[in-house]
């Protein structure tokens, strides 16, 4: 990404343009605050020419009136800005992480793979709330602060120019120090993160680990070698704590110095006018706060670039499969899909002289492939783990699009349709099944709202499942916590199938799991695929060997690629690589079964 | 806090008292530095220039202004003072860096003895401990209730005792001017402290409130990036958004509804340090006119309210978050208060190339089926046994007992090396004349060249390689770009589970142990490698006694005796020859797996 300007503020304009007001407003009334403020040390020189030298205490109930009345004024506009400021902090918090969540919604797989769960969520909530300070408070107090410096150097010049030279001649040098620092600081803040990491992971490690690390007798061995990055980290907190240290030192040093400088000079006047000496010597005093905040704010700025870039990346990332213009407008997005014009799917697959290459890949994992699944057939693809079985489902379910080549369904290009059309007649089942939190009601449901109790009921019927529903205390209704990690894994394969099975799909892609689970679930969960692929196109990626013989086509794929294809009995004849396959898995459930 | 934990934070804090105590003290001076300033400019305000009687001043004060002919000659040289606030400004810089480095480095100090002893305690706890608790908590104690803990320790307490030092000199320093003024002066204090805290101990709900909220709408964030690809099968991009939206919208309007409390908080707070500052104004004005006070006193004590209005208005805040710190260090003490592995007995350290024999064994974890019910049988030394057994016959049972992961109890039986029962031999000295090969191996995020010398950091490259080379590693790895130094784990390739095992393999070969044990660990290796693994081992390991737990009869029948588990009884015991004829389980098996071949 090319360097940003002013810390990557404009990136975030149309964000911030609907908080104009409030934001306006809260630097207006900062402003004021800060006008008030300034007045405090005024208030104070009258009251020492006026009261102490000229022994006059006759305007003393005004003077205690219109003091009074500034300071609850002040605390009037300080409540104000105070509240507008919080609606722009947690507004635009809100606002950014509602874009970067539906942006989220509409980015391609590659995007996902490429980074981790654990990146992009940092995205979606860290970086927000830290821009979302950063407009507000950030924004607020640098305006009240600078205000403040501003209207000081002023009303000392108004008083005594030279005076007012002598103290503002330490403004330079406290800006110079800022300029000195600041580099340093980032760079040593950003290796303290790195080590911390780093400490995070190796108790991972050790947490994790804890068999390995005490089958090897690692533990003294492991807990020196993070002892040693402790040490680094320690070292490296250290040498951050004298910068900073050096860096704060010499800001309140300078405010000193002011000082000393307003009793060298200004000794003299306070004999004749000692409330503008006192005046002085509060500005001299009061400058140096607000200049360490303004520091502070535009280190703020300095470090909080970097989640505005990174925040702006994402929102930038473009999706590798997109509909057209022309698609969209027929047949609308994902969050306004526009189904009175949705035709209804048949559901006929044709791969035409499709090659494909992943975005992160180097070399093409399908060349020129052709093949027809007419509706109704069942696709069974095997190969090891890892040979790369799941590429053409992903191509069906246009998670990727292929890189040259066309993708037909029911005859016409996939392309001339919205990705939402055709995935809402594609359901999935994943090898890890994936439940959201909530009642299992609402994961049934997930893929058709509409679906009627009696449709509920038998799909819960068809997978099996409504035994299992009917021992749960609270039947449909039982929370399955986060991720569904309240179920065992074969409940919540079990659910995962009736939730795809409410979805009415004509294509169903299936992804058989080979997690251990209990015999009678195991049972379960292999008669409701046998009974889910009846009439629908399906596409299984294949474990067992029932699923595979009596598939209508076998893909055969190594190393990413399709090797053999066919049916059972040709490939078994073939004795290549499917025969190989077969017989292992037959001997593995052949022995499974044995051993029970 | 309990008291056990108030001992626990005490070891915590070894090392760093000291300089936890320099910071203290440094931050005392420079509180101190901050309250002279004032003194001097009203010296030389009142006595240096305004002539007033200098009989209030303390004696040394007097003798100094003498060395330089006195206050009035002073009032000629008035950068003198000048000079002295410079002095004082070049003290209180150095106290601040005292204490912040000072400050820093204690608190470092502190939670690196916290890691060390975390991580240290961690790795030794029992593996019954670690298979009870889960990553991500233990994680979050380690790190976000150590950093709760830092902040108490490093920030929470030193700001409110430098807060506290800072009111007792001024209040000194203001009771030495003048007592009523003092008075009057310090009268809102106690006022915004108490209001302070009782707006955060009343807030502090809604903040709660708010944090989980925030974890709420995190944890759905999360759930659906994990779950992209269900979210797109089902074209649920829509109702997820507006589910997130309708949560961050809930949020959002709590933190709205904290907004008029809030900012009330802060104008009122606003309020009184201004009428305190009005009061000591005025008051101080009518002292001055009744002659009571001098003008240079009367500017000290508006600097002291000045310098006390921020810290007296934080004060609150500070106290009221203490509370958190209590309750991270119970979470850290839970960790900490958990009973390291034992090892009680004679602690014997006799060679391991005797025979095993496991001799009645019974065994059940705490609340649970027995796993194994009288087991009896005997592995010569240097001979191979294989076992064969499903799920839940009681293999991986008999690995973890093997390795003294779990303990007999003395009733159920005995399970001796060369004649000597495994309570009595050193728990290291036996894992480290052991090797363990799991199904699913943990690698450390290392290059594998450091994964396969784990153990042995003087290996040389040709004793890596060779490990790398029974394993059926070599080869495969030297196709790597980065061969040996290829980075396993979060930066770098991930390996496939076949790898994987063969990766674990090497690093148990490296060490050259006389008992080797792999727990079904070729699963996810090919027939042919798996024989070729197993040839190479035979030849380079023959005096070897090995344990060989796998589901493949190729593999297990040139054991010198095969072990059929079922429910946690010896089923069949004989060679593949025997067992071949024996007319059971291992027959049967022998026939499915012959048939497909």
């Amino acid at each position: 990404m090319r360097k940003t300007r002013f810390f990557g503020i404009p990136l975030l304009l149309p964000y911030l343009k609907r908080y104009r007001s409030e934001i306006v407003g809260m630097i207006l009334f900062s402003a004021f605050g800060s006008v008030i403020d300034i007045a405090v040390p005024l208030f104070q020189r009258y009251a020492l020419n006026r009261f102490v030298t000229q022994n006059d205490l006759g305007t003393m109930p005004a003077f205690i009136a219109i003091y009074f009345t500034a300071i609850v004024i002040a605390a009037g506009f300080n409540y104000v800005s105070c509240i507008w400021g919080m609606k722009v902090e947690v507004g635009m918090d809100r606002d950014l992480r509602n874009a970067a969540f539906s942006h989220l919604q509409t980015l391609s797989f590659s995007y996902f793979n490429q980074n981790s769960v654990g990146y992009i969520h940092s995205r979606v909530m860290s970086d927000t709330s830290r821009i979302g300070a950063l407009v507000s408070w950030t924004l607020l107090d640098s305006v009240w602060q600078f205000g403040y410096i501003v209207g000081a150097v002023v009303v000392m010049f108004v008083m005594n120019a030279r005076l007012a030279l002598v103290v503002t001649s330490v403004l330079p040098i406290v800006v110079l120090l800022y300029a000195l620092f600041e580099k340093k600081l980032v760079s040593v803040n950003r290796e303290i993160r790195e080590q911390n990491a780093r400490i995070t992971g190796d108790f991972n490690e050790g947490i994790m680990g804890a068999r390995t690390i005490k089958s090897l007798v690692l533990e003294e061995k492991l807990s020196a070698g993070f002892a040693w990055e402790t040490e680094t980290m320690r070292r490296k907190s250290i040498a951050g704590a004298r910068l900073r240290g050096m860096f704060a030192v010499t800001m309140s040093f300078a405010s000193s110095l002011a000082l000393a400088l307003v009793l060298w000079k200004g000794g003299l006047i306070a004999k004749e006018q000692i409330g503008t000496f006192s005046m002085f010597m509060s500005y001299a005093q009061g400058l140096m706060e607000p200049i360490r905040w303004v520091v502070d704010a535009i280190s703020d700025l300095i470090t909080a670039r970097v989640n505005i870039e990174r925040l702006m990346k994402l929102m930038n990332t473009q999706s590798d499969v997109t509909d057209s213009a022309a698609v969209t407008e027929r047949y609308g997005d994902c969050f306004e899909p526009r189904r009175q014009n949705w035709e209804s799917i048949h559901g006929d697959i044709v791969f035409e002289d499709v090659s494909f290459r992943y975005p992160d890949g180097e070399e093409n994992v399908l060349e020129h492939f052709n093949l027809d699944v007419p509706f109704g057939t069942n696709l069974a693809i095997v190969g090891e783990t890892g040979a790369g079985k799941s590429t053409l489902a992903n191509l069906i379910c246009r998670f990727y699009e292929p890189t040259s080549g066309r993708l037909l369904i029911d005859g016409r290009d996939a392309r001339e349709r919205s990705q939402n059309w055709l995935r809402s007649s594609i359901a999935c089942v994943l090898q890890t099944p994936h439940l959201f939190s909530g009642s299992i009601r609402e994961n049934l449901l997930y893929g058709n709202e509409e679906a009627t109790e009696e449709e509920i009921r038998e799909a819960l019927e068809m997978v099996s499942a409504t035994e299992l529903i009917r021992r749960l205390p609270q039947g449909l209704e039982t929370d399955v916590g986060e991720g569904g990690d309240l179920l065992s894994t074969g409940e919540k394969q079990l659910i995962s199938f009736a939730r795809a099975i409410l979805a009415k799909p004509r294509i169903l892609i299936l992804d058989e799991a080979t997690a251990s689970v209990d015999t009678v679930t195991e049972k379960k969960i292999q008669s409701a695929m046998e009974r889910m692929i009846q009439g629908r196109t399906s596409i299984v990626i294949a474990h067992r060997l029932s699923t595979v013989r009596d598939a209508d086509m076998i893909l055969v794929v190594q190393d990413g690629k399709i090797v053999e294809q066919g049916k059972h009995d040709a490939l078994m004849a073939k004795r290549g690589m499917y025969y190989r396959l077969y017989t292992r898995q037959y001997e593995d459930e052949a022995t499974t079964a044995a051993l029970r | 806090m309990k008291q056990n934990h108030y001992n626990l934070l005490k070891r915590f804090l070894q090392g760093s008292k000291a300089l936890f105590l320099l910071s203290m003290t440094a931050s005392g001076i420079s509180a101190l530095c901050d309250m002279i300033s004032p003194q001097i400019v009203r010296v030389a305000l009142d006595q240096a220039l305004g002539g007033a009687d200098a009989s209030g001043l303390p004696v040394w004060v007097r003798n100094l202004a003498l060395q330089f002919g006195g206050f009035d000659a002073l009032g000629e040289k008035i950068w003198l003072f000048a000079m002295a606030i410079v002095l004082v400004a070049l003290l209180k810089a150095a106290a601040q860096y005292i204490f912040r480095v000072a400050n820093t480095a204690a608190s470092e100090r502190m939670v690196k003895t916290v890691r060390d002893s975390l991580f240290a305690h961690i790795v030794r706890l029992p593996f019954a401990w670690h298979m009870k608790h889960k990553t991500g908590d233990m994680i979050q104690r380690c790190t976000s209730d150590l950093e709760t803990l830092k902040n108490f320790i490093s920030e929470q307490m030193t700001g409110i005792l430098r807060i506290l030092i800072l009111l007792g000199f001024s209040i000194g320093f203001m009771f030495s001017m003048n007592t009523r003024l003092a008075m009057i002066a310090l009268t809102p204090v106690p006022i915004i402290i108490a209001y302070s805290l009782y707006f955060h101990r009343k807030i502090s709900e809604a903040f709660l409130n708010c944090d989980e909220n925030e974890g709420v709408l995190s944890t759905m964030a999360q759930e659906n990036l994990a779950g992209v690809r269900v979210v797109r099968a089902f074209g649920r991009e829509r109702s997820e958004r507006d589910r997130f939206e309708a949560q961050n919208e809930y949020y959002t309007g709590l933190w709205m509804k904290l907004a008029k409390p809030l900012a009330a908080f802060w104008s009122t707070g606003d309020i009184l340090s201004g009428t305190q500052i009005l009061l000591t104004v005025c008051f101080g004005a009518v002292f001055c006119i009744r002659g009571e006070m001098t003008a240079g006193e009367y500017i000290a004590f508006l600097s002291y309210c000045a310098l006390m209005i921020w810290p007296v208005r934080m004060l609150g805040r500070m106290i009221s978050e203490m509370s958190k710190a209590g309750v991270s260090i119970d979470r850290i003490a839970y960790i900490m208060d958990a009973e390291e592995e034992t090892d009680s007995g004679a602690h014997l350290t006799p060679e391991l190339n005797g025979d095993i024999e496991f001799r009645d064994v019974s065994f059940s974890y705490e609340s649970g089926q027995e796993l194994l019910q009288n087991l009896s049988f005997t592995i010569r030394g240097g001979s191979t046994l294989g076992i064969l057994g499903g799920t839940g016959s009681g293999k991986s049972t008999l690995v973890l007992l093997l390795s003294k992961f779990y303990t007999l109890s003395p009733d159920s039986g005995s399970i001796r090396i060369g004649g000597i029962d495994l309570t009595d031999i050193d728990t290291a000295w036996l894992r480290k004349n052991m090797s363990v090969v799991l199904q699913e191996p943990f690698l450390f995020s290392r290059s594998i060249r450091d994964n396969i010398a784990i153990t042995s950091d003087d290996a040389e490259d040709e004793q890596i390689r060779t490990a790398a080379r029974i394993a059926a590693l070599e080869e495969t790895v030297d196709a790597f770009p980065k061969g040996f130094d290829t980075f396993v784990g979060e930066r770098g390739v991930t390996l496939s589970g076949g790898q994987k095992q063969r990766t674990a393999i090497a690093r148990a070969l490296i060490r050259n142990t006389p008992i080797l044990v792999f727990d079904d660990s070729l699963s996810a290796v090919d027939t042919e490698t798996d024989a070729r693994i197993r040839a190479a081992l035979r030849e380079r390991f023959r005096n070897a006694t090995v344990v060989l737990v796998s589901h493949r009869i190729t593999s297990l029948k040139n054991a010198d005796q095969i072990l059929v588990l079922d429910s946690g009884r010896v089923a069949e015991l004989g060679t593949h020859e025997e067992l071949c004829k024996a007319g059971g389980l291992y027959q049967r098996i022998c026939e499915i797996q012959e048939e497909a071949v």
